[in-house]
């Protein structure tokens, strides 16, 4: 003790990125990022709530470019983080441990995160032609 | 002898037997969150470009201003706690800190209010 000028761990500067450490930030990222996002949810209702006119004004700007990208991002994002909740579940329940079953977990993850993306946009575009 | 130990020393390093709440609460939310959000995705890919008329009647029908309301409470639980771990794990400044906790668990209580009096006004016809 007394030495201040120590590195702190985890000194993430002299890591190689691993799959498992930036999937496990990106659990957080994407919390995050849903928890800010749910303010489009509230807007939306609050909007649609009020009238017709705000209604069009909050449809107006979801269906602009920024609106439509930050909407594929929070689906993206609700996607991975609703998978890697599901997998943290099953570390709780003691489960998948070994670091083959980790990787290969976050590996399914991460696929599946993107294929239900996908999946949501084609259905919107498929049923309404575009999904705002 | 006296097996109790004495108050100054144990205090602040005791169990308070709620160790394990906000875990379980975080938890819980999830596992509400899941089928909840796979029902309002869903239903996204139908209701998102729909007019006032269409998207009105959908929220303000029974079950779905239900399972809105139901999904605003866990959404907005679930994200209070989890913006709370991200604030202990990374404000050290304790003043900071505790203000931080303090300030999304009511932005989190204020935005789910403001929610699910939308979903009400709309079902009611408000």
């Amino acid at each position: 003790m007394g030495n201040t000028d120590r590195p702190l761990s985890p000194h993430l500067q002299v890591y190689k990125p691993q799959l498992t450490a930036v999937l496990s930030i990106l659990h957080r990222a994407t919390g995050v990022f849903l928890s800010i996002g749910s303010l489009l949810l509230v807007c939306w209702l609050a909007a649609l709530a009020k009238g017709p006119e705000s209604y069009a004004t909050v449809q107006g700007l979801l269906g602009s470019g920024i609106g439509r990208t930050l909407l594929l991002a929070w689906v993206f994002a609700l996607f991975y983080h609703l998978c890697n909740g599901m997998r943290h579940l099953f570390w709780d329940m003691g489960l998948g441990f070994d670091m083959d079953t980790v990787y290969a977990s976050g590996r399914f993850v991460v696929v599946v995160a993107i294929t239900l993306t996908l999946i949501t946009f084609a259905m919107a575009y498929a049923i309404r032609g575009g999904l705002l | 002898m006296n097996m109790r130990a004495p108050l100054a020393r144990v205090r602040g390093h005791g169990s308070a037997k709620s160790g394990a709440h906000h875990w379980w609460a975080q938890r819980l939310s999830a596992i509400a969150l899941v089928p909840l959000f796979l029902w309002f995705v869903a239903s996204l890919t139908v209701i998102a470009t729909a007019d006032y008329a269409t998207a009105a009647k959908w929220v303000g029908s029974p079950y779905n201003s239900a399972l809105l309301i139901l999904l605003i409470g866990a959404l907005f639980y679930h994200a209070q706690l989890g913006m709370q771990v991200v604030f202990e794990d990374y404000i050290s400044t304790p003043w900071l800190q505790v203000a931080s906790i303090i300030l999304v668990r009511f932005l989190a209580l204020l935005l789910a209010v403001v929610a699910i009096v939308a979903v009400l006004r709309i079902a009611w016809g408000g």
